[in-house]
């Protein structure tokens, strides 16, 4: 079994190593091998098809956190000219789990702030596994804040199993730290464009998710608990975690159509990790767009509207 | 826990008597006339219960309440499940704190904190609200919102019929009460969390009705307060109930750009998505002594690192030594400080 593919994946996998195993054969050989590999890669795009056609909820949330699926600085690497990143909180550290800078993209400069995870061990142990500490939401509050005096917009990508429940974290005011991002995004007077490009987990992820679109991928998730956390707690057992993800509705056209995001942007064929060019140019026309509509309204109006968005948030009744 | 099991049933010295069955001094005569509800422990309740009940199970303490305990007393809590058991249930409590044993209605005149060693048990909302206001009229706000269940939320229990528990067992629509009243002859709006319905939970309604009643202290320009008593956000609720941590933000962040005063009150314990959104913004942040107050639940935490955390980790006391909270404030004290607290922030006279 490759590991770098999930369970479900593993059809995918195979026939991946085959086409591989066939180039390189043939290489240098005079055959042609075209034909072979073409048929190969109609096979491979049918039973990719057949795979993604109807996911569980539990095979998306695998997805969400797939180890190839792109990462804030993948996508910030894709979609911008220039990127410059700025570190620090201003007040204790540097937290790894988020990034954040100020960036170019399509001329136009932007802040961008995200949570990043590693890819090998060494890095993920750096990024925190992408669980913030209060100085990586302290950090993104700081360039928001930034964002807002020199008048540039802010994109932000969530991608964090949640907020790191630590001891240090506590002692340092986690649950301060990300309120205070909830309270003051709601009046940044500049657009702020959301979009889940992996994990949408909790707290940890709101805290940069307050704004004026909230996006996401396919076959990202957006949660207030992990299936995982659920499924320990009302199930008491963490093996119902599948159960625990269908009943989340942690999906992006259940959310959609909960009404709770503005937009699902989909993904290649496979997932954003078997195509990242391609869905990062999918992600940079959709924020182009949206930076277009968003920059026309004027800022008493923008957090006027702003305001209306979280205000409607709710299913309830009166007696 | 054995020691509390030992004792006259538990769900009723948390201060939620049913509304219609005040507990005054009533006590005997409501629990002689009726059988004691058969309906089986809140599962709510027992996960939720105090986190460190671990705390006050102490052998030496046992033998010393067996010795204390009259042992009519004593059998009632073995659970007769035909309710006819002849004692009064909650006539005397054990305290959590120093393990004194109390006399049901006189800690509850003395707002549920142990007139010995000053512990705070927890209280009721609707109790903590009319011990807050001045007495004379007070108007329960948003009283007829209503939870649903829009996912169809299903675990080992609908969530239709968790709800429907809870409606039963607290007499509230939902874990937030909301009012409106005079408080040292001043106007004040205040919501309390009700921690036996669901864990304190926060939904849609909890977070609507909060951000209605911040919405009205706006326009009517008074002080505004919140008590939580509140394990975080409700799961069953999935996605809408995140949400509501940035919608009460927002309402916040509205109050403070006015300058209408908002005083988070955290009371035991104070966790999770409420923790992290409109617990943590007061103007003036208060704990309630030895309240657990954090992000994450002291169990998460330990999973996560691995070790034991240390003695009052996350405790009122801990909060205020960090830097994260104002002050802690005794709960018999909680309508002076609070008159006293608002009156300068709004620049009134002292007051009485």
């Amino acid at each position: 079994m490759n590991p770098n593919f999930l369970d479900f994946e593993q059809p995918i996998a195979e026939l991946d190593a085959k086409i591989a195993e066939l180039r390189a054969a043939s290489h240098g050989q005079a055959f042609n091998i075209d034909e072979e590999v073409g048929k190969l890669q109609d096979k491979l795009k049918r039973k990719t098809a057949d795979i993604f056609r109807n996911l569980t909820s539990w095979q998306v949330a695998q997805l969400a956190r797939h180890p190839a699926r792109p990462y804030t600085l993948d996508y910030i690497q894709a979609i911008c000219e220039e990127f410059v990143e700025l570190a620090g909180d201003r007040a204790y550290a540097d937290d790894a789990a988020i990034v954040g800078g100020l960036g170019r993209i399509d001329g136009r400069s932007v802040v961008i702030i995200g949570h990043q995870k590693g890819r090998d061990t060494k890095t993920k142990i750096k990024r925190n596994f992408g669980m913030p500490r209060p100085e990586g939401y302290r950090k993104a509050l700081r360039l928001m804040q930034l964002a807002e005096r020199f008048k540039l917009p802010i994109l932000t990508f969530i991608d964090t199993p949640g907020a790191y429940p630590g001891v240090g974290a506590e002692e340092r005011g986690q649950s301060e730290a990300i309120a205070r991002n909830l309270l003051e995004m709601s009046e940044l007077k500049v657009p702020i464009l959301c979009t889940v490009i992996g994990e949408g987990g909790s707290g940890g992820a709101l805290a940069i998710g307050v704004g004026d679109v909230t996006n996401m991928l396919q076959y990202s998730t957006y949660s207030v608990i992990s299936p995982e956390g659920c499924a320990s707690i009302l199930w008491k057992s963490a093996d119902k975690a599948k159960d625990a993800a269908e009943a989340l509705g942690l999906t992006a056209p259940r959310l959609l159509e909960l009404g709770l995001i503005d937009k699902v942007l989909r993904e290649p064929l496979g997932g954003a990790h078997r195509d990242p060019r391609n869905m990062a140019i999918r992600l940079k026309a959709v924020l182009l767009n949206q930076l277009d509509e968003l920059e026309k309204i004027d800022a008493v109006a923008l957090l006027d509207r702003r305001y209306k968005r979280l205000r409607k948030y709710g299913a309830l009744r009166a007696a | 826990m054995r020691v509390r099991r030992a004792m006259p049933r538990k769900s009723n010295s948390e201060g939620v008597p049913k509304p219609q069955q005040p507990v005054e001094s009533h006590v005997s005569d409501s629990a002689s006339s009726g059988p004691a509800p058969t309906e089986p422990a809140l599962p709510e309740r027992i996960v939720t219960a105090m986190p460190d009940a671990e705390l006050f199970d102490d052998e030496n303490d046992m033998s010393w309440l067996t010795k204390l305990m009259p042992s009519r007393i004593r059998t009632e809590g073995k659970g007769d499940p035909s309710g006819k058991g002849k004692v009064p249930e909650g006539l005397w409590e054990k305290c959590e704190g120093c393990g004194a044993v109390l006399y049901g209605p006189e800690l509850e005149r003395n707002l549920q904190v142990c007139p010995k060693c000053g512990h705070h048990h927890p209280i009721a909302a609707r109790k903590r609200l009319t011990a807050l206001f001045d007495e004379g009229p007070t108007e329960e706000l948003f009283a007829l919102l209503e939870p649903v269940d829009a996912l169809k939320f299903k675990d080992s229990k609908t969530y239709k019929a968790r709800i429907a528990i809870a409606q039963k067992n607290t007499g509230e629509k939902d874990a937030l009460i909301a009012m409106q009243g005079k408080l040292k002859a001043q106007p004040l709006i205040a919501v309390a969390f009700e921690f036996a319905y669901m864990g304190g939970s926060m939904g849609s309604v909890v977070g609507e009705k909060f951000t209605l009643a911040a919405e009205r202290a706006l326009e009517q320009r008074a002080p505004f307060v919140c008590f939580s008593a509140t394990g975080g956000a409700r799961m069953q609720e999935g996605l809408f109930s995140l949400m509501q941590m940035a919608k009460t933000s927002a309402a916040i962040a509205r109050l403070r750009r006015a300058g209408v005063p908002f005083i988070s009150v955290l009371t035991d314990p104070t966790t999770g998505g409420v923790s992290a959104s409109l617990g943590m913004l007061g103007d003036i942040n208060i704990g309630e002594p030895k309240a657990l107050i954090g992000f994450a639940g002291p169990r998460v935490i330990e999973q996560t690192v691995r070790e034991t955390l240390p003695e009052g980790f996350q405790r009122s006391e801990f909060l205020v030594e960090h830097g994260a909270i104002d002050l802690i404030v005794d709960r018999r004290d909680m309508r002076d400080r609070l008159a006293a607290l608002t009156a300068l922030l709004m620049r009134q006279p002292r007051v009485a």
